[in-house]
């Protein structure tokens, strides 16, 4: 069974992001990048997937600017079996679907039996790439994935809903679902594996080698702006006591919680 | 301008946040003399629809859309799609939105503005997304024929809906055609001993800024001190640290207590949408850049380990 794992490199969480003088985009410069971090639960089932599966190969796919390697390097050290990597950094800000069409395009050849990846990414935040290629693939899907059993042909998922309610759910393979984060521990690289992963594959595609021609955005960015504030923040400030004493007044004086 | 709401529903209810998505799709008809059409697969809710502000109300009678079935779903608005042309198709950002709705869009290859916080209905119509974890704003148009958009909970608020008298236009879809290779089962609760965070005054709530496991008895002892729940954002959960019936935000619970204590949460969308609501937010974060300063009443910008212990000494030397 062949299992692919949709990676994707974003701004660490604590990152700064600036935005460009035409607000057309962010500045990148300074920036710096990780795994989109519920892309890790994507990875940590898949090889979780491969440990009781037989005949199983992980493959982690991303597209991104050159620095994204990094990220399939990291993968492979976990456990993945092979990577491809579309480089490409002119898509960065264009519409999920469009974006999805590529990436089935390069993808539909490997014939993968299940596609995983995480729930959302913590830059644009779509939440659609991977179901968006169960419609082009024409694979079954499932979102929000908090625990997967695969046996023979079909895959059954518990997939995650609003305010503490579950369902499963029964589908053919193959299938395309993304992934909640929490489902499970994402390992470690071990020093063997981080050794290891030198020798594995990665395959660069580059879009206009294959003859893909970039596609247009079906949306039109007008322009980024910081977010307004909707309340008017009063700061405590000064060290340590003073800080504890304005709390204490707030939650004496105004809250009567002591 | 021709636009489709969805409305989602279950057990004779409507979604509160398909409602709130039908003010947007208001908002176009008064700004835009958009013919606004609310659909729903259900009879009853059809009847309860008639009360709203729209143009008509599509009612599709189909036993395979009774329960929810994504390629059911998807093939029934394909057809609503070649029989009305709508220039949107409007959702409310829920759960089931997010699994049948990006395979919508590419079936009829329209965009999905997915996950949208607001709307500038003048003009040319764009409508506003967050990210990088809302930390910036972008507002977009579509730059397509049609397309598809999903309104974050608490976009829009239900008060604002307007009422009217609507006719109801029975629709029918034939689904003969879908293989249905994804057969979902019944939803289910699990029983962990849930706490219900909904009914209390005070919560204190910890995110990935209380950094161990270690620290969590630091929070806990905050909380029983000022008579709180204690709570969390999505990280701690995930972590094992805390149950998660302890989790605030889309995936978690609701609450508007009177204060919410937020210490090293960064605010992310999923967790601000379960807490924005609180009376007082008072927030302690190391990052004077985090989104959650946004909707603070209070905000210090520091360290939980230096402030929260001597806190906790304050507090007890007070009461003795």
């Amino acid at each position: 069974m062949k299992i692919c794992v949709l990676v994707k490199q974003v701004p660490n969480e604590d990152a700064v992001i600036k935005i460009s003088p035409d607000g057309s985009g962010i500045i990148e410069d300074n920036l710096t990048f990780c795994t989109n971090e519920p892309d890790t639960y994507a990875l940590e089932e898949a090889l979780l997937l491969k440990e009781t599966n037989e005949d199983c190969e992980v493959v982690v796919c991303t597209l991104g600017r050159n620095s994204a390697s990094q990220i399939l390097k990291e993968a492979l050290a976990k456990g993945a079996d092979r990577a491809i990597f579309i480089n490409d950094d002119s898509m960065l800000g264009i519409d999920p679907l469009s974006i999805a069409k590529v990436l089935s395009d390069i993808l539909r050849k490997e014939n993968f039996s299940l596609i995983l990846s995480g729930l959302q990414s913590d830059d644009d935040g779509y939440a659609q790439t991977g179901l968006l290629m169960a419609e082009l693939l024409n694979m079954t899907h499932a979102s929000l994935v908090v625990g997967t059993e695969i046996s023979g042909d079909k895959i059954r998922v518990k997939k995650e809903l609003e305010s503490g309610w579950f369902q499963w759910a029964e589908m053919q393979l193959p299938a395309s679902i993304s992934i909640q984060s929490g489902l499970n521990k994402p390992r470690y690289a071990s020093l063997k594996g981080i050794m290891g992963a030198k020798k594995k594959q990665i395959d660069m595609i580059n879009l206009d080698d294959l003859g893909i021609s970039k596609p247009d955005s079906k949306t039109k960015i007008e322009r980024l702006y910081l977010p307004q504030k909707s309340k008017e923040t009063h700061y405590i400030d000064g060290d340590t006591d003073a800080i504890v004493d304005g709390l204490i007044k707030i939650l004496r004086d105004d809250i009567k919680a002591i | 301008m021709k636009i489709i709401v969805y409305m989602q529903s279950s057990e004779g209810k409507i979604n509160p946040i398909s409602l709130e998505s039908l003010v947007a799709a208001q908002k176009l008809k008064e700004n835009k003399g958009a013919e606004i059409y609310a659909a729903t697969f259900s009879d009853d809710i059809a009847n309860q629809l008639t009360t709203y502000d729209v143009n008509g109300v599509l009612h599709v009678n189909n036993e395979n859309l009774i329960n929810y079935s994504p390629l059911h779903y998807i093939e029934t608005f394909s057809q609503l799609h070649a029989n009305y042309h709508p220039d949107f198709f409007i959702f409310g950002h829920t759960y089931e939105t997010r699994d049948w709705v990006p395979r919508l869009s590419a079936r009829l290859d329209f965009p999905f503005l997915s996950d949208c916080i607001s709307m500038n209905p003048e003009g040319a119509i764009t409508f506003t997304r967050a990210l990088y974890q809302n930390k910036i704003n972008v507002d977009l148009s579509g730059n397509s024929s049609s397309s598809i958009v999903s309104f974050q909970s608490g976009a829009y608020k239900i008060d604002a809906l307007k009422e009217g008298a609507a006719e109801i236009e029975s629709v029918s879809v034939d689904l003969n055609s879908v293989e249905n290779k994804i057969i979902i089962e019944e939803k289910f609760k699990e029983t962990d001993g849930g706490v219900d965070l909904t009914s209390a005054d005070f919560i204190v709530s910890i995110g990935r800024g209380i950094g161990k496991e270690e620290n969590i008895p630091m929070a806990k002892e905050l909380a029983e001190l000022i008579g709180a729940q204690l709570a969390s954002s999505r990280p701690v959960v995930d972590s094992g640290w805390l149950n998660h019936s302890l989790q605030i935000g889309s995936s978690g619970q609701i609450v508007s207590p009177k204060l919410y204590f937020a210490l090293g949460i960064s605010g992310a969308i999923q967790h601000v949408v379960g807490m924005k609501g609180s009376g007082c937010i008072l927030v302690i974060n190391k990052d004077s850049n985090a989104p959650i300063f946004e909707i603070a009443d209070y905000g210090v910008v520091g360290d939980i380990m230096e402030i929260i212990p001597k806190l906790i000494s304050t507090i007890k030397e007070m009461n003795g």
